[in-house]
């Protein structure tokens, strides 16, 4: 009778097997995780990620101060006359577009992380199951923040001075941080469906691409051709720029600000119970 | 209470089924799995045995067939099953853009620990499964070893009462392996049953005392690894020809002097069942004397390879065929998430 080698106790690499049987008998298990500690959790896994690559906040500081510079000095002139005055109308409406092209990363990001065997832990733990996506855009809120303070602080330093204040200028970055969460789940969807990264990407840019530039966010919706003109405004995305605008302002529509409150609840009805039914069903 | 949650079951599964499109993954699986046991699912790549530990742990929902896991539903109850299991994945379960620590403490959140005790549980976890000197170091830098141990130290942060296992070893070397062992091993002297999926024989010899063998997602036979290997012989000389075209002439020789020999998928390889040391000499030497050139024969346990040869009468697939496989079913996958 052949014996296969036997395996022996001794410790190996640091392994002792009486630490071991200690660590493997002492837990016991404690009430399961609330729905927001779970969700926090998962938001402090999206804040390490950005402290062990901090690199990765670059497309949220550097696109943003890009965009900024090239339309006040290149096209301020040519639309509104002089650079100053396009500062004004042109500053809230880029920190709504930079805002919300940065909402396509969480779904590129959610489409990355699906290739990763870590996602099946997540799915197979006791937890409230949309906490895995609610805390992860928790975390990509705070990237909301840092592109939309990189550009208030670049237009202040520009010289734009909203006459609302301080006050203003944070109820207009926390209106827009609000609607971003709402849109965040359409590309969390987007991202469950398609099979890369990149298609996300594509995918994500070549919708969100459009719906900024028909928008009231660069000119005057008075300068467009009728048919044009009308979709513009009913675009979600021009009344956000015009509560923005009104907050920073000073005499924001209440009407404005309650239909980007509601855009952003129905988007996240919809799409926040779609994108965690993909999540847990995505095999 | 009803006799279902005192079952001493801790998982029964009936005619268990998953297909992927066109293909049929999981295909009526039976299993029967006793409370504080170790099990081994032995089977080639692509057999179904990852499917059916992802049913199981409530990943993904069957088509057909049922199963109760410690006395739950997988399906109608998933969510009480998720409580008292925890799943060690082929793919490493852990986050490798986040340290060791990171990954325990995050799993210990989840799990309803407050944030010192997870702390502290990290710690000890990380003490006991030798990586406190890599406690601080992204995963994504750790050796296949260390990530398997700290994949299987994230799936202990709370004692689970079922622990899925599948291949721990696969890709490792033989210490980390018997590191490993050794923990599966001390795991189940703390009383959790563990389902074990393995393309090793061996392992699944050394550790469970059950063994269930699963080709093209069915269970093709069961028992303990005695009965098993007594169905199949106890031991096996393998024999590697320096010339293969004189394999018909060596088949001929071990066929007269050990009753039996089988071709392996090397063309200059073959096998003969055989337990008994002077004997498998013996026929190694008559070799020699009738002009075959041996490079090298062994004496050992039977491969999986001679498992299925005995129990199929075909090998395992061949590498190429499971890709195909493999691709065919992720292909499937894609379509179904695009439909």
């Amino acid at each position: 009778m052949s014996t296969s080698p036997t395996t022996t106790a001794v410790s190996a690499d640091g392994v002792e097997a009486k630490a071991l049987r200690d660590a493997l008998s002492s837990t016991p298990r404690p009430e399961r995780a609330g729905a927001l500690s779970a969700a926090l959790a998962f938001g402090w896994r999206g804040m390490l990620k950005v402290k062990h690559v901090p690199e990765q906040l670059l497309d949220v500081t550097i696109t943003p101060v890009m965009f900024l510079l090239m339309f006040t000095y290149l096209f301020g002139g040519a639309i509104a006359g002089s650079t100053g005055e396009y500062l004004d109308y042109i500053l809230p409406g880029l920190l709504v577009m930079s805002v919300l092209f940065t909402t396509v990363y969480s779904g590129i990001a959610l489409n990355t992380d699906l290739t990763k065997g870590v996602v099946d832990r997540f799915r197979s733990l006791p937890i409230w199951r949309p906490a895995p996506l609610v805390g992860a855009l928790l975390g990509d809120s705070v990237r909301y923040m840092v592109a939309g303070t990189v550009i208030v602080a670049l237009g202040l330093a520009l010289g734009f001075r909203p006459s609302a204040g301080p006050a203003g200028v944070i109820a207009a970055m926390a209106l827009v941080t609000v609607f971003a969460f709402g849109l965040s789940w359409v590309f969390t969807t987007m991202g469950l469906l398609m099979r890369s990264p990149n298609a996300v990407m594509n995918a994500g840019f070549m919708s969100i691409f459009p719906l900024t530039f028909l928008s009231n966010v660069f000119v005057e919706p008075e300068t467009l051709p009728g048919a044009l003109e009308a979709f513009v405004d009913v675009n979600p995305i021009s009344i956000l720029a015009t509560a923005s605008r009104g907050l920073m302002e000073g005499n924001a529509a209440g009407g404005d600000i309650a239909i980007v409150l509601a855009t952003a609840a129905a988007l996240t009805a919809v799409f926040g119970p779609l994108t965690t039914h993909l999540y847990r069903t995505r095999s | 209470m009803t006799t279902t949650t005192d079952s001493p079951l801790a998982i029964e599964a009936t005619g268990l089924a998953r297909s992927f499109g066109e293909v049929r993954a999981v295909d009526g699986v039976d299993l029967a799995v006793r409370r504080g046991s170790v099990y081994g699912v032995l089977g080639p790549n692509g057999a179904g045995k990852t499917t059916t530990i992802r049913m199981l742990a409530t990943l993904l929902r069957p088509d057909g067939g049922s199963a109760r896991v410690l006395g739950h539903d997988i399906v109608s109850e998933a969510d009480e099953v998720r409580g008292l299991v925890s799943l060690t994945g082929q793919l490493a379960s852990v986050d490798e853009d986040l340290t060791g620590w990171e990954n325990l403490t995050l799993i210990g959140r989840l799990l309803g620990l407050r944030r010192a005790d997870a702390k502290k549980r990290a710690v000890e976890l990380l003490d006991a499964f030798g990586l406190s000197d890599a406690s601080s170091r992204l995963v994504k830098n750790y050796s296949g070893g260390m990530r398997r141990r700290l994949d299987i130290s994230a799936s202990l942060v709370v004692t689970p009462q079922l622990m899925f296992l599948d291949e721990p070893t696969t890709g490792l070397d033989p210490r980390s392996r018997n590191l490993v062992w050794d923990i599966i091993r001390a795991l189940a002297t703390g009383g959790t049953t563990i389902l074990l999926c393995t393309q090793y024989l061996e392992e699944a010899d050394q550790l469970a005392e059950g063994i269930a063998v699963i080709d093209h997602g069915r269970v093709i036979a069961e028992g303990t690894p005695e009965q098993l290997k007594a169905s199949v012989g106890s031991g096996a000389l393998h024999v590697r020809l320096l010339d293969p075209d004189q394999r018909p002439q060596a088949e001929a020789v071990l066929a007269r002097e050990l009753g039996a020999a089988h071709l392996e998928s090397d063309p200059a390889s073959l096998t003969s069942p055989c337990a008994d040391a002077n004997r498998a000499a013996g026929a190694v030497a008559e070799l020699a004397r009738s002009g075959v050139d041996v490079a090298s024969f062994t004496l050992g346990q039977p491969s999986l390879d001679e498992v299925f040869l005995a129990l199929t009468g075909h090998p395992a697939e061949d590498e190429e065929k499971e890709r195909d496989d493999e691709e065919k079913k992720e292909t499937a996958i894609e379509e179904e998430q695009t439909a």
